[in-house]
């Protein structure tokens, strides 16, 4: 290494230090420490702090709690990430051949992702009053949505659907926008129809985009929090309780700081196991290219 | 026939968004109407608008102090991550930093770490450091993805800097200091201030650590007023819509003002290949 070499590795290492540590501290430290916290009996009201192996781990594997938590939660974001999906596209298609409107329309999509997740807690609390709720009004019927247990779960998806489609939407959208037009009148030289122009233009020029999104949404659906534990507190009778919320109430109501951290890392292993699968899909798509 | 069916399509689409406007709007209409007149729907518009609820919100609730706690804590987390990642990733476009592969790698891993698995963790990090209920343990907690963040999309917007203009800098004497200040930054401008815009969004929004951490108006931020809104005896519905409303200012300023340079950050994770 050359005296020169040396000197960029030193600046180098200036330049990230400060970086480097602060994300030791708080991310990569705390990130490795939760693994370890959930194998320990830790309640620290009441002085308990000892090694407890994986027994955490083996209660939560006959816990029908868990078990139903880890239900509500997959079928949380299997439902609105496909929603999201779905929407989300439909309205960048539509919204690509608008002519009035488009910027307020991008204005207001992005005014619902932008807001914070409490806030979108409390305006479908209110939406979906049994008395006075405007969902009620419109629809004409009676109806406890966030209390009745066949209700709860999808009024919960619907809030979150609200809130995270636009950022599908304005994913998509951004994408379509630089598709050339020669690309679609060589489609449409070639005789393509609409339906096989999406299926053979559209589609695969759209797929990285998409494929990013639903990660992205996926991720954040396993990681959702605040909007469940605002607008139903995981209720009713825990039909609505995540891992998240599980792991929250764990951790901070009953200070059970092992056991909460245990359910802590399986959200965690489950978020990347998400993301390594994202990037396997991702790598032979390369390879396949 | 083609234009009439472009018209149809058109005006489904604003239609489609007028309702997708409405939870917001609804709220917005509830925080002005008179508390007599909130649980008699129909009719929707009411008798008469009052500021009312936004006068009980400001003299009588912890909104207030949240407002001021909630802007200083998004404002130093943002200077905070940006002071720390912007030299990181000049570095990490620039130089022969060592093991610059594991670290980028653990940079993006770390914006998907969940919060609820290194919450317990920072629990016990701000007990030992007394910081709990005080800004500056949210603006540590918060720095945890923020920083990663800021690393990640700064080090993709110096990447595109071509390598001639940092040499040009360098012939001229410029140390590398001068350089990130003199030729980077100023290039790199728009899209710092997109990724400082979402920081801050991000730091207002929080939740999850802002509820753990906090414990009185010292250090409450918005979302935790918010979702701790008292109600003595029946649900105070106006004045959580006013609250409300006054949580979503800052996000509806970023939107309306600065949508160019949101959506620039925004589309940066997404839209490279």
């Amino acid at each position: 290494m050359t005296a020169r070499e040396r000197a960029e590795r030193r600046a180098a290492i200036g330049f990230v230090a400060p970086a480097v540590v602060t994300l030791a501290a708080l991310t990569a430290g705390p990130a490795l420490w939760v693994f370890w916290l959930s194998l320990r009996q830790r309640v620290p009201v009441f002085g308990i702090d000892h090694f407890a192996g994986i027994a955490h781990y083996a209660f939560l594997a006959t816990d029908p709690r868990f078990w139903s938590a880890f239900r509500v939660t997959a079928v949380f974001t299997v439902a609105s990430v496909a929603l999201e999906l779905l929407l989300g596209l439909g309205l960048a298609l539509a919204l690509r051949g608008q002519r009035v409107g488009r910027r307020a329309a991008l204005a207001l999509l992005l005014l619902a992702w932008a807001l914070p997740g409490v806030v979108t807690a409390r305006l479908f609390e209110w939406l979906y009053h049994p008395a006075a709720g405007l969902v009620n009004v419109a629809l004409g019927v009676a109806l406890n949505w966030l209390g009745d247990p066949a209700l709860a779960l999808p009024a919960l998806v619907l809030a979150d659907v609200w809130r995270t489609m636009p950022f599908v939407a304005l994913f998509c959208y951004a994408r379509l926008l630089t598709i050339p037009a020669a690309v679609y009148e060589a489609a449409a030289v070639d005789g393509a129809g609409r339906a096989a122009t999406f299926r053979f233009v559209t589609l695969p020029l759209l797929a990285p985009v998409l494929l990013v999104t639903l990660l992205f949404r996926t991720l954040d659906a396993l990681r959702a929090f605040d909007l469940m534990f605002v607008l139903t507190g995981g209720g009713p009778a825990g039909l609505t309780e995540t891992l998240t919320v599980y792991a929250y109430r764990s951790l901070f109501q009953t200070l059970r700081l092992g056991f909460g951290s245990a359910i802590g890392v399986i959200v965690f292993v489950l978020v990347m196991a998400v993301a390594a699968a994202y990037l396997s899909v991702l790598r032979r798509r390369e390879a396949a290219a | 026939m083609t234009s009439r069916r472009a018209l149809v399509a058109d005006v489904a689409v604003l239609v489609f968004l007028a309702l997708y406007a409405v939870p917001f709007l609804w709220q917005v209409l509830t925080s002005f109407k008179p508390e007599a007149e909130l649980l008699r729907v129909p009719p929707l518009w009411p008798t008469t608008l009052t500021l009312s609820h936004y006068e009980v919100v400001f003299t009588q609730s912890a909104m207030p102090r949240a407002l001021l706690n909630s802007l200083g804590v998004g404002v130093l987390t943002t200077a905070l991550a940006c002071a720390l990642g912007v030299p990181a990733a000049f570095a990490l476009a620039t130089l022969r930093v060592p093991a610059a592969g594991p670290l980028m790698l653990g940079v993006v891993a770390s914006t998907a770490f969940p919060q609820i698995a290194t919450v317990s963790p920072l629990y016990l990090v701000m007990r030992a450091l007394g910081l709990r209920d005080t800004w500056a343990a949210l603006v540590l907690a918060d720095a945890s993805f923020a920083l990663p963040f800021v690393i990640w999309l700064m080090t993709r917007f110096m990447r595109e800097i071509p390598r001639e203009l940092s040499e040009a800098a360098a012939l001229d004497g410029a140390g590398r200091w001068r350089t990130l200040l003199s030729v980077h930054l100023p290039l790199t401008a728009p899209g710092l201030a997109s990724v400082a815009l979402l920081t801050f969004l991000f730091a207002w929004n929080e939740f999850l650590f802002a509820f753990t951490f906090t414990a009185t108006e010292a250090s409450r931020t918005v979302p935790v007023a918010l979702a701790l809104f008292p109600g003595v005896f029946e649900v105070p519905w106006g004045d959580i819509a006013a609250a409300s409303i006054l949580a979503s200012i800052p996000p509806v300023l970023i939107v309306v003002g600065l949508q160019r340079w949101l959506v620039r950050g925004l589309l940066a994770g997404a839209l490279t290949e």
